[in-house]
């Protein structure tokens, strides 16, 4: 069953901190010598999955495999990898030679090989003759040098790296992603990479695992993921995106902003509804209008150095966020375009909110934990119903006392003309709700929904 | 100006009351006079007699005492509160804030409580009282300050490095000795040279655990001869070296904890 070509088989790995699910059933098979990439928000349990790998924590429930032996129980001293942390971690009471010998020492290496492998460690990381330094003297750049040096000089066969550079400067940055990149190219073992930052994914990796609340949204290249995400949260923390409700009408044929396009997707079936992403370099914006396929006004246009950043309102409301070497002047009239192939149509993970709760009596319904007053469908007390609700039927108000539940704006995505919300209840569920209204992220707000909104089916 | 210099001499006068007593002691101890107070012209014949075995045996007896127990107290409770303060340092939240209190609560509770409550549990548990009762006395009362003292190192400690270590192939217990150790050692000297002194003031909590074997300290000692009327005159000398011990004691606490926090206001600003 074991594949060569892989090195670490993740199987059903999941982990929490009390309450709290951080990692939810993960499965994962990462490649011999591939630059690997663990993406996501904080908390999205990208460091926590590094950190099982490292053995510096135990999972619940599920397997790590690595060359076909299981090391979930392994302590982290014996495991073949090692681990480069983001704030260096480096023992400030040894210096610069000390740091990158300890693991050796401990192996109880020959100090001459010892000497050797520090000094061609060193030279890999271009800080040769630093040997006797004080690691405190050092710049931050430099001490992430000596903590990958240390790291490498004990020759892992996978390499852990935790955001290592994170805390440099954006110049400094782009240098380091450059050398690993060259290092991962010449020492020819697996780098496992954890970071947020969606550009450094981009840049470094072979493969990219996006993860959001524990669980992998998706896996792929670099390329796959910023053009074909799966879904509206990969669309939208990869890069800037257009997200906006469409309708497939046929296969190659998509409706969205109130026009129909040419696309090359297929299989979606006739008249579903679907997201759909258009990047905004990929809008084609031009002064006149005649021969556009639809037209708006600019209401801002900002200078982001490489190309201007616009937004344009369509003639039916819609604002787009379009990006082109050429400015725009504000509230000038323009024309735009978008090619089928730079049109990515996706599933929508759901259409409505649904919800399983029982009848308390012919007019009232007990679901998320709380009980809401319905119209009378003929059910009786103790029926098991599902109850639909539209996302634009659902109630946010200000003041919490006021809704039948309470809940914290958890994600907000912006489709065109409204806001998508996913509001986490204080018991945990979510629910997703359509508004115009501007509401921020961790806003405590007051839930209600309108008993002629609800839509209830008894449950067989 | 008026009020500048009031300012000045409330505190040298404040300074002086403090320092009165031990300064007269000192001033004391370079003369002959059998009786405090008396100054029959500068002489350090006390200091020579201190030592050359001119006063009574049972007076260096308890010199020895102190020092001895001191040291051993001051080693076991470094030991011991290191240990802790690394556990401590481990728990999470509320686990972690109610030991810390539980900590603090013997380093305010009044000494003689302290001493009472000791030489009821050795009294109970059957223990006789003597120079182990004592040592076990003084390693109870050091050990917090170890851990206070100990405690704020390991918070300025990256915590990465103990998995660091762990990382590059060190055992759990390797870790600790060659790279969390070496992380706290600054804070185990200062709770080493704290818990020494304190042992050597103490006196409430020795009387009630030393027993009625004859063994003394210097406090103990001090305490009898004053009630048998009037204090050797080598006391003065003694008090004078002892005085003057703690105070470099403190001083070295102090230079240390200066230098270190300077260390690591460079490391900030770097």
């Amino acid at each position: 069953m074991s594949n060569n070509n892989s090195i670490i088989k993740i199987e059903h790995l999941s982990k929490s901190f009390g309450d709290k699910v951080v990692l939810n059933d993960i499965n994962l098979e990462i490649k011999r010598g591939e630059f690997i990439t663990f993406l996501g928000p904080s908390g999205c349990g990208k460091t926590t999955l590094l950190r099982l790998l490292a053995g510096f924590l135990r999972a619940d429930e599920g397997t790590i495999t690595m060359d076909g032996k299981d090391i979930s129980d392994m302590p982290p001293h014996l495991r073949p990898l090692n681990t480069v942390f983001q704030r260096y971690a480096l023992f400030p009471h040894l210096d610069v030679y000390d740091n990158i010998a300890f693991g050796l020492k401990l192996n109880k290496v020959p100090s001459d090989e010892i000497e050797k492998r520090v000094r061609k460690a060193l030279k890999m990381v271009s800080m040769t003759d630093y040997e006797d330094r004080d690691v405190n003297s050092l710049s931050g750049g430099q001490q992430q040098r000596v903590a990958i040096a240390r790291a490498i000089v004990n020759r892992p066969k996978v390499l852990l790296l935790d955001e290592p550079l994170a805390a440099l400067d954006l110049k400094m940055r782009k240098d380091m992603q450059m050398e690993l990149k060259e290092m991962h190219k010449t020492l020819g073992i697996t780098f496992i990479y954890v970071t947020h930052d969606q550009e450094e994914a981009l840049t470094l990796s072979d493969t990219i695992v996006v993860m959001s609340e524990g669980n992998i949204q998706q896996i792929g290249t670099p390329t796959d993921i910023y053009n074909e995400p799966t879904n509206s949260f990969v669309a939208d923390f990869i890069g800037e995106s257009n997200i906006l409700n469409g309708m497939m009408i046929k296969d190659c044929e998509v409706s969205f902003i109130g026009h129909t396009f040419e696309c090359v997707d297929k299989g979606f079936g006739e008249h579903t509804e679907v997201d759909v992403v258009v990047r905004p370099e990929d809008i084609y914006i031009i002064a006149q209008t005649d021969n556009a396929k639809f037209t708006g006004k600019v209401t801002s246009c900002i200078f982001k150095g490489v190309h201007y950043e616009m937004f344009v309102e369509t003639d039916n409301g819609y604002e787009l966020m379009i990006q082109d070497y050429n400015p725009f002047e504000v509230g000038s009239t323009v024309g735009m375009f978008i090619k089928p192939s730079d049109i990515h149509v996706m599933r929508k993970e759901r259409t409505c909110n649904t919800f399983d709760g029982t009848m308390l009596s012919p007019t009232s319904v007990e679901m998320l934990g709380a009980e809401f007053e319905c119209r009378d469908c003929g059910l009786q007390a103790g029926d098991k119903v599902r109850v639909r609700i539209d996302f634009d039927k659902v109630d946010l108000l200000d003041d919490q006392e006021d809704g039948t539940l309470t809940g914290e704006v958890h994600f907000i995505l912006y489709k065109g003309d409204h806001y998508h919300l996913t509001i986490k209840t204080d018991a945990g569920d979510d629910i997703y709700v359509d508004t115009n209204d501007i509401w921020d992220k961790c806003d405590l707000v007051g839930i209600a929904i309108a008993p002629d909104n609800m839509r209830i089916t008894k449950r067989i | 100006m008026i009020k500048k210099i009031i300012a000045q001499s409330y505190l040298w006068l404040l300074l002086l009351m403090l320092y009165a007593p031990i300064l007269i002691i000192a001033i004391f101890s370079f003369t002959e006079a059998k009786v405090l107070g008396n100054w029959t012209g500068f002489s350090t014949n006390l200091y020579t007699s201190l030592f050359s075995g001119g006063v009574r045996h049972s007076l260096i007896a308890a010199i020895e005492n102190t020092f001895t127990i001191a040291l051993l107290a001051a080693t076991v409770s470094t030991a011991l509160g290191s240990i802790a303060a690394i556990g401590i340092f481990n728990m999470r939240g509320r686990k972690r804030q109610t030991i810390t209190f539980l900590n603090n609560i013997p380093m305010l509770n009044p000494d003689i409580i302290t001493g009472i409550s000791l030489f009821l549990l050795f009294v109970s548990l059957g223990i006789t009282q003597g120079y182990t009762t004592v040592v076990l006395a003084h390693i109870a009362f050091c050990t917090p300050y170890v851990v206070l003292s100990v405690m704020p190192r390991l918070r300025q400690m990256n915590p990465n490095i103990y998995e660091a270590a762990l990382d590059l192939g060190a055992t759990p217990f390797q870790a600790l000795r060659k790279v969390i150790i070496p992380e706290i050692r600054p804070g185990m000297i200062s709770g080493f040279i704290l818990s020494f002194t304190l042992s050597i003031d103490d006196f409430a909590v020795t009387i009630f655990t030393i027993g009625n074997e004859g063994l003394e300290t210097l406090s103990t000692y001090i305490y009898a001869d004053a009630r048998k009327g009037g204090l050797t005159p080598e006391l003065r000398p003694l008090s004078t070296i002892i005085f003057a011990t703690v105070l470099l004691l403190l001083l070295i606490i102090n230079i240390r904890a200066k230098r270190n926090s300077k260390k690591l206001i460079n490391k900030q600003t770097e």
